[in-house]
C-alpha cells in the first residue's frame, strides 16, 4: 500500500535534485508507454522506463534509486528521440545513478564498474586500450572467462595484443579528465 | 388502366458495376400496365430528369416507377420534379436498387435478379397508388423556451433577435440555472457569472422576451405551428411591478433556511432572491417557511416594505396560450450519489461533497466568500481528493455513460484549489481523462503542472481515521494500492436527466434514450429537432455536453425556430394515418400506441344497419400525424391505413413478389 499522504517533503527535494539535474519536468509525463515500448533492453529491466518516471510522479526515491533500470540502461537514447513530450529520458537514468552512486548504491555492479576502469584507462594511456580495458573489467567483475572465446580470433586480426597503445601527449588528456572529474566531484 | 414507366439509374458504376441494368429495363417491360421503360446513367442529374419528363409526355404516363438509391437519398428529389409535370407527386416509387442491392451484392446475376424482383414490387405498389395532397397549416410566430438556463436564455435571445416573440419559463425563482452557480469556466478561467450574468440582463430587458419564473408548464397540445400551452406561474408572494427590489424584506426575515442556489452550503431567508444577480431582481416568499404564511405571525417584510409589495394572498395563476414551436432546454441534474455509494460514506462524513458544491466554496459571492474551507470544521483543507466518474461510466451503481464535462471540471477544481490554497496536495483519482475540446487538453496538462497527481484508478472506499478521509484507490499505472489521507474529498458526480423530462417528454411525444435523455430526430444530421415537428432541443437535456456545446446547440435550435416562423404557413405531411370509421370498433389501440398524440376518438352519430347509433371512432389529425404507421399495425379491425403505403399496396407488392 503506497500512502501518498505521508511522502516526505525531503523524498520530493530529492527528487527534484534528480530531475533538475537532467532539465526533466515530471509532470511532463502522461505515461503512454512508447519509452519503454522502444527500449532495446527492457527485457532486462526491473522497472520499465514509463514505470520509473511514474514512480518519480509518485515520490517513491527509494524504489527508484534501489532500481536496476537506470544502470541496465544503455543510454542509446530512442525513448528521448521518440518522446511525445520529449522528455530527456536518458538523461533522468543518468541522473538517478549518480544520485545512487553519491548513497553509495550500485544496484547493477558491472556498467558503474566499467565506467571505472574506461575513465581510468583514458587518464593513463590518453585513450581506451581495448586490451587492457577487458582484461581489468574482467578481473575487477569477476567475469573472469568472458569474451575469452573471442580472444583468438581478435588476436588473429590484430584487435588485441601485447603492444600498449598511447597517445603522444597523456599528460594533457590526463589534466583533461582529472578536469572533468573534479568538476563532477564540485557539483 | 394506369400507363407506368420504369426509370432504371446507372448511378454510375455504383448500380451498373453489379446489375445489369439493361437486362433490368427489359425484365420492367414485361410487368402489368407498364408502357415504358429506360434506363440513364444518372437519372437524379437535370438531362436524367428532364428525360423522364419527356418520356411522361411522349408516353402519356400516369404514374412511375424509378429505380435507383435509396428513397432518402432522393425521392423528395424527384417529387420536386413531378411537380413540374401533369403527373402528382405521390404517383412514385422509388426501388432501392443500390444500398440494399448492388452494394451488398458481387454476382451481377443474384444482383440482376433481385433488382428485377424489387423493381416488380415497386410496378405493383405505384398500379395502387393514388394522387396525395399536402394541406397549409398555419403558423403562430411566438415561441415558447421552456428552461432558463444558458441554453435557454440562449436560444430566446437568438429567436427574439431574429424579431420573433418567446416566452422563456423558468420554474426557479431567477434564470441562470447550473451555469451562474459555476465560480469559473474552463478552459479560459471565465468567470461564470461575468459572462452569464449580462446574458441574463439581456433575456430581462429584451422587448420580446416574456419571462415566467416560478413558473411550470403543466399541459401542452396541439401540433407544429399551433401549441396550446397552459402554464402555471406559482404564486411568488410580491407584486413585481410596484417591488423595487431593495432587498430590505430579505434582511428582516427571521426565518433562515438552507441555500438551494448554495448547494446546502449557506443559507437564505424565507424571503428571498437566490443571488445577488439574479433576474429577475426581486424576492419571492417562500411559503414552506415564512413565518406568516404558517402560522399568521412576523409579517415583518411587509411592515418595512415602502412600496407595500408584498401579498400574502397571493395565489398561483394559468394561462393559457398558443405558440408555433417550442424549445426544451430544461437541463440536467447531479445524480444522487448519497443513496447510490455507500462505499463513499453516503452522506455521512460532511467533507465529502460533489463538484457544484465546492464551485459554491470556490465563487467569491459562495458561502464561503470564495475560501475554501470544508463544511464540517471552516477548516481550510490542505489535502484534497478528487474522484471522478461519481456514477458516470458505471452501470452499475449509476449510469453507463461519460458526462462529458467532469474531466474538464475536475481538472479546473484542481487548478482552482492548488492556485487558492499555499502547500496543498491535490490528488485526482480517474479512468480515463477526456479532454477533448478547444484548449482542453493543454488545461489538463497545466493542471498537472500545477501540482496536481492524477491517480489512474477508482476509489474504492472513503472512511473516516483520525479526523482525516481515507480514500483507497489504486494507481493502475504503477500497479499499486494506494491511500490518500484527505482533509475533503469532492466527488465529480454525474449528470443525469431533469426530473421533468419524463414529465414534458411524454406530454409532447418526445422520445427518450434508455438514459431518459430526450432523442434527437436523427444522431448526425438532425440534432436538434426531436421526431415531433416544432419541438427543438436545445442544452443539457438531451444529453450531457459543457457549455460551449450548449450554446451552440441554443443557436442552432433558434434558427430552426426562425426558419420555421419565415414561413407563413407549413406544408402538412401527405403520407399520413386515416381511419375508416365504418370499420373502427372504437377499441383505442391506435390512440394509445400513437407517439405524436395525433389519434382521438371522436363520437359520432350515424345510421347503422337503419338504426341511428352514437359511438367513438378514432380520428386523425392530419397536422400531427407524422405518418409513422404505428396506428395501422395496431388496428385489429383494419380501420386504420397509411395514405401511400396502404395495406393494399403492400399486399400487391407481396403478390408481385410471389406470383408473377
Amino acid at each position: 500500500m503506497l500512502d501518498l499522504s505521508s511522502i516526505s517533503d525531503e523524498n520530493y527535494e530529492r527528487i527534484a535534485t534528480i530531475t533538475s539535474e537532467a532539465a526533466v519536468d515530471l509532470h511532463d509525463c502522461y505515461q503512454c508507454g512508447k519509452c519503454s515500448a522502444g527500449c532495446p533492453m527492457a527485457h532486462e529491466m526491473d522497472l520499465l522506463p514509463r514505470q520509473v518516471l511514474r514512480a518519480l510522479q509518485l515520490g517513491q526515491y527509494e524504489q527508484v534509486l534501489n532500481a536496476k533500470t537506470p544502470w541496465i540502461c544503455a543510454t542509446c537514447m530512442v525513448c528521448s528521440a521518440r518522446c511525445p513530450q520529449e522528455i530527456n529520458i536518458h538523461g533522468l537514468m543518468l541522473a538517478v545513478r549518480h544520485a545512487a552512486k553519491q548513497q553509495g548504491l550500485r544496484p547493477v555492479a558491472e556498467p558503474d564498474i566499467f565506467d571505472d576502469i574506461f575513465i581510468s584507462n583514458v587518464r593513463l594511456f590518453g585513450k581506451s586500450n581495448e586490451t587492457i580495458l577487458a582484461g581489468r573489467y574482467n578481473l575487477a567483475s569477476r567475469h573472469l572467462m568472458q569474451d575469452m572465446s573471442n580472444v583468438p580470433r581478435m588476436a588473429a586480426r590484430k584487435m588485441v595484443g601485447p603492444k600498449v597503445h598511447t597517445v603522444k601527449n597523456r599528460k594533457a588528456v590526463r589534466e583533461l579528465v582529472d578536469r572533468v572529474l573534479k568538476r563532477g566531484e564540485e557539483q | 388502366m394506369s400507363r407506368i414507366g420504369v426509370f432504371v439509374c446507372h448511378c454510375g458504376s455504383n448500380i451498373a458495376g453489379t446489375i445489369d441494368v439493361e437486362q433490368l429495363a427489359q425484365a420492367a417491360r414485361e410487368f402489368p400496365h407498364v408502357v415504358h421503360t429506360d434506363d440513364y446513367k444518372y437519372i437524379c442529374s437535370d438531362t436524367g430528369q428532364q428525360s423522364i419528363k419527356d418520356a411522361i409526355a411522349e408516353h402519356k404516363l400516369d404514374r412511375i416507377v424509378i429505380a435507383s438509391c435509396s428513397p432518402r437519398m432522393h425521392e423528395l428529389t424527384f417529387r420536386k420534379m413531378l411537380e413540374s409535370t401533369d403527373v402528382n407527386p405521390y404517383m412514385l416509387e422509388v426501388a432501392n436498387i443500390r444500398e440494399q442491392c448492388s452494394w451488398v451484392h458481387k454476382d451481377k446475376d443474384v444482383g440482376t435478379k433481385k433488382a428485377i424482383d424489387l423493381v416488380k414490387m415497386a410496378a405493383a405498389k405505384v398500379d395502387h397508388d393514388a394522387p396525395l395532397f399536402t394541406t397549409a397549416i398555419p403558423i403562430n410566430k411566438r415561441a415558447l423556451v421552456i428552461g432558463g438556463g444558458i441554453a435557454g436564455m440562449q436560444a430566446a435571445l437568438d429567436i427574439a433577435d431574429a424579431g420573433y416573440p418567446v416566452t422563456l419559463v423558468e420554474k426557479e425563482p431567477s434564470l441562470g440555472g447550473k451555469m451562474v452557480m459555476l465560480d469559473k469556466t474552463f478552459p479560459t478561467l471565465d468567470c461564470s457569472a461575468c459572462i452569464c450574468t449580462p446574458k441574463m440582463a439581456d433575456v430581462g430587458s429584451h422587448p420580446l422576451i416574456t419571462i415566467k419564473t416560478l413558473s411550470e408548464v403543466e399541459q401542452i397540445t396541439g401540433y407544429v405551428g399551433n401549441f396550446e400551452v397552459t402554464i402555471r406561474e406559482k404564486a411568488k408572494y410580491v407584486d413585481y411591478d410596484s417591488c423595487t427590489g431593495c432587498g430590505l424584506c430579505e434582511t428582516k426575515c427571521p426565518s433562515k433556511v438552507t441555500s438551494e442556489f448554495n448547494q446546502g452550503l449557506g443559507l437564505r431567508k424565507a424571503i428571498y432572491t437566490p443571488f445577488a444577480q439574479a433576474v429577475p431582481n426581486k424576492p419571492t416568499i417562500d411559503a414552506a417557511h415564512c413565518r406568516k404564511l404558517l402560522e399568521g405571525k412576523c409579517g415583518v417584510c411587509e411592515k418595512v416594505c415602502a412600496v407595500n409589495a408584498i401579498r400574502f394572498d397571493d395565489v398561483d395563476t394559468t394561462s393559457t396560450e398558443t405558440y408555433g414551436a417550442i424549445i426544451l432546454a430544461f437541463g440536467y441534474q447531479l445524480i444522487n450519489w448519497q443513496e447510490l455509494y455507500g462505499e463513499y460514506g453516503g452522506g455521512l462524513y460532511q467533507d465529502v461533497i460533489h463538484g457544484l458544491q465546492f464551485e459554491r466554496l470556490l465563487n467569491a459571492s459562495g458561502p464561503t466568500e470564495g475560501h475554501i474551507q470544508r463544511p464540517s470544521d471552516g477548516a481550510e483543507p490542505k489535502t484534497l481528493a478528487i474522484i471522478k466518474c461519481v456514477g458516470s461510466r458505471d452501470p452499475h451503481k449509476g449510469r453507463s455513460y461519460c458526462s462529458r464535462a467532469c474531466c474538464m471540471y475536475a481538472a479546473k477544481h484542481a487548478h482552482q484549489y492548488l492556485d487558492k490554497v499555499d502547500g496543498a496536495k491535490c490528488f485526482i483519482f480517474y479512468m480515463d481523462v477526456r479532454c477533448a475540446g478547444k484548449g482542453y487538453d493543454e488545461f489538463y496538462m497545466n493542471t498537472q503542472h500545477d501540482g496536481a497527481t492524477y491517480l489512474r484508478g477508482r476509489v474504492s472506499k472513503i472512511y473516516e481515521e483520525n479526523g482525516k478521509l481515507v480514500c483507497l484507490g489504486e494507481d493502475t499505472l504503477s500497479g499499486s494500492q494506494v491511500r490518500v489521507d484527505a482533509d475533503m474529498v469532492v466527488l465529480e458526480t454525474a449528470m443525469v436527466p431533469a426530473d421533468d423530462a419524463n414529465r414534458i417528454g411524454s406530454m409532447l411525444g418526445v422520445t427518450r434514450d434508455k438514459d431518459l435523455w430526450l432523442s434527437e430526430a436523427h444522431p448526425k444530421l438532425r440534432p436538434v429537432e426531436t421526431n415531433s415537428g416544432g419541438i427543438y432541443l436545445a442544452g443539457t437535456c438531451q444529453g450531457p455536453k459543457d457549455i460551449p456545446d450548449t450554446v451552440a446547440q441554443a443557436s442552432a435550435a433558434a434558427m430552426k425556430v426562425a426558419i420555421l416562423f419565415n414561413k407563413d404557413e407549413l406544408e402538412s405531411n401527405a403520407m399520413i394515418a386515416q381511419s375508416n370509421s365504418s370499420l373502427c370498433n372504437s377499441c383505442g389501440a391506435c390512440e394509445a400506441i400513437c407517439p405524436y398524440q395525433a389519434i382521438t376518438l371522436e363520437e359520432i352519430t350515424r345510421r347503422e344497419n337503419s338504426v341511428m347509433v352514437t359511438r367513438k371512432v378514432s380520428k386523425v389529425n392530419p397536422s400531427l400525424c407524422q405518418g409513422c404507421g404505428a396506428c395501422t399495425v395496431a388496428c385489429r379491425p383494419g380501420a386504420m391505413d397509411l395514405k401511400g403505403f396502404s395495406d393494399e399496396q403492400i399486399m400487391r407488392e407481396v403478390d408481385a413478389l410471389c406470383q408473377w
